[in-house]
């Protein structure tokens, strides 16, 4: 059911885009301060809640490629785990970003820190593809209008 | 290079199987039940390998995730008493995600089909975590992984019922959880620590902390949640409807593993978190009412099964009654600690009850397959038409009564000495008891199946396939083949030494 305020419409139609940059900002930022991938994810799938809701369910579900969410869900979760199987393969223990750093590095420390930097930055962004895909993939299966109220809803 | 990884391996792979398994299964349909075959026996490869190496050494394997030490970071743990439980999972997993290949087109519902090897890998995964770690937030990650899992498993069954069987374990699966969440929250509150060694060991340097109030509250909830968990009477009203309605594969997995991983917990947390001392010295009538529990778990369970109609329901009733003796071997020990007969027998019985029940759940659902239901009436003159999965069953139901030559026996003969040692003989009238019980009931199977008249009408008129007939025989051997070489015997001495330290 589409609401019928166009203010609110329009609104949600600009707001989605910046929702989601503000969903890759938080993520960024869940290593130092309060965010992260979960989070992130949240606020992703959150934008096309908000379209669900003022453009009606059958808009928001376009949005949304149901195969690519069905691919993405796993995947992210599948980057976490690869991201400790390859700390394993450089020699690491699982999980362990420190392993990824340059052996031969001038400062060691530093090239450690940079290291953890990026697997931290690795998995992260592997959780928020799988909370984004799933989240939106929940809502809109748990979402879905009974089928005789279809054709209002068009 | 794997060596050293494998603590870390034996869960991460099949975790990582159960997500590829979706991705690959778009391209090349059919994969699901290869891979989760081969995953699991990985693990089972591993655990074993685990086992033998601690077993060697005497020293527990160690691995710190991401390489930080504890308190900071997780740990995971093999000794033998995990060692024990994991191999038990890794093998039984293995043992029917090969069995269920035939049955999962006719049990499963239609369109939960696609994700049952997703799901059922994932619940695997988790009850290999729920024992691996030593952190106690962790511990709670992975049972919150195998709890959602099994109530999906349960609700893919094709009845109606299944819905209501899954819904039904949610609500009290979810209680239990979050009893022992809460028991978690309140431990750390007290001791500022998750990681299960540092706990115990800010417990032992600091005796205030076991009268302190919150302490006993955490203690009362990780209770009540793993006694709701692992069905132990008179919480185990979830159960039988949840084994019944599940589809035979996953009853196979659920029955021989589920309820043993919370018992597992229960043991972990008493005796390595709170330390065997803490039930002694601070709550003995605490133990006086686990010992209670388990005694009309041990016998109401049969009692229950012995009316049974249906043979699933039938198992899971038997089930509620062979978890008290699991948990009888937190109770039967004494103030020395010396006396650790009841202890091992307790311990023995994860294995001795896999098998047993594995193998049982295997002909159950052999019979599934064969006449689309578990009526135990339909087992009439199944002993001259599927000669094989009859001695299986035959096997397997000895070994439930306790009956020399087969593996149940030790189980049940420990915990007799072990009640003695302790000065409780009456605990041995209560095993002679359900023994007798259990023999009425699984008397009543193998007269069907073997004295059925001539003249009855025979549903089961022939063999299951080979890949359903060969996990259920390796089962039943497993019962005679731990008697005559009770390998686990050493292990569970070990690992019941391990905590009266």
């Amino acid at each position: 059911m589409r609401t019928e305020s166009v203010v609110v419409r329009y609104l949600a139609l600009r707001a989605a885009p910046f929702i989601q940059l503000y969903a890759l900002y938080v993520l960024g930022h869940g290593e130092d301060g309060p965010g992260g991938g979960f989070q992130g994810g949240v606020i992703f799938s959150a934008s096309f809640v908000l379209l669900a809701l003022a453009h009606g369910w059958p808009f928001g579900r376009q949005q949304v490629n149901e195969k690519v969410a069905d691919i993405l869900a796993p995947t992210g979760a599948l980057i976490f785990a690869g991201i400790g199987v390859l700390t394993m393969l450089a020699g690491g223990a699982f999980l362990e970003y420190g392993a990824f750093a340059k052996a031969g590095a001038e400062d060691p420390e530093a090239a450690r820190l940079a290291a953890q930097h990026i697997g931290l930055i690795g998995i992260e962004a592997g959780v928020m593809i799988t909370v984004a895909a799933s989240m939106a993939i929940l809502f809109f299966e748990m979402s879905r209008p009974p089928r005789e109220s279809k054709g209002n809803d068009a | 290079m794997i060596g050293e990884h494998l603590p870390v391996l034996v869960v991460v792979v099949p975790l990582i199987t159960a997500l590829l398994i979706p991705l690959l299964t778009r391209a090349w349909r059919g994969t699901g039940w290869g891979l989760v075959s081969a995953s699991l026996a990985f693990s089972a490869f591993g655990a074993i390998q685990l086992l033998v190496e601690v077993l060697r050494t005497g020293v527990p394997a160690r691995y710190s995730m991401g390489d930080w030490p504890i308190p900071a970071g997780i740990e995971y743990v093999v000794d033998e008493l995990n060692g024990m439980v994991l191999v038990m999972i890794a093998v039984a997993g293995t043992l029917a995600a090969l069995w269920m290949h035939q049955s999962v087109k006719r049990e499963v519902l239609a369109r939960a089909r696609r994700s049952y090897y997703t799901v059922f890998l994932l619940f695997a995964a988790g009850l290999m975590g729920i024992t691996i770690t030593g952190d106690v937030f962790n511990l709670y990650v992975f049972l919150e992984i195998a709890s959602i899992t099994s109530y999906v498993l349960i609700a893919m069954g094709k009845r109606k019922q299944a819905l209501y069987a899954g819904f039904a374990y949610l609500i009290l699966g979810s209680l239990g959880a979050t009893f022992i969440l809460l028991g978690i929250g309140h431990l750390y509150m007290a001791t500022g620590s998750l990681a299960m060694l540092d706990i115990a060991e800010r417990m032992a340097n600091d005796p205030a902390l076991y009268s302190s109030s919150v302490v006993r509250t955490s203690f009362a909830f990780f209770t009540v949640g793993f006694a709701i968990k692992m069905a132990l009477f008179p919480l185990h009203a979830w159960q039988p409807n949840a084994y019944t309605q599940a589809p035979s594969g996953a009853t196979i997995f659920i029955a021989a593993t589920a309820t043993k991983v919370s018992a597992y917990g229960f043991y972990r947390i008493l005796f390595t978190v709170f330390g065997p001392r803490f039930l002694l010295d601070e709550l003995p009538q605490i133990k006086e009412a686990i010992l209670l529990m388990c005694v009309a778990a041990i016998v109401v369970g049969p009692l229950l099964a012995i009316r049974q109609k249906d043979l699933k329901r039938l198992l899971a009733y038997s089930s509620v009654g062979q978890i008290g003796y699991i948990m009888l071997g937190v109770v039967l020990w004494s103030a020395d600690q010396t006396h650790l007969d009841g202890a091992t027998g307790g311990l023995m019985h994860f294995w001795n009850h896999a098998v047993a029940k594995g193998a049982l759940f295997c002909v159950a659902g052999a019979l599934v397959y064969k006449t689309g239901a578990a009526r135990v009436a339909d087992l009439a003159g199944m002993g001259r038409h599927a000669p094989w999965t009859s001695a299986v069953m035959t096997v397997a139901g000895l070994s439930m009564i306790g009956v020399p030559l087969t593996a149940g026996f030790w189980s049940k003969f420990y915990l007799c000495t072990g009640a003695l040692e302790v000065g409780r003989p009456a605990a041995i009238v209560v095993l002679l008891v359900s023994s007798l019980l259990t023999a009425v009931y699984v008397w009543r199977l193998l007269s069907l199946v073997w004295f059925a008249p001539k003249d009855a009408e025979v549903k089961v008129d022939g063999e299951v396939p080979w890949s359903m007939r060969l996990p259920a025989l390796v089962l039943g051997a497993a019962c005679l083949y731990l008697f005559f070489q009770p390998i686990h015997l050493d292990i569970a001495r070990a690992a019941a030494e391990g905590f009266m330290k």
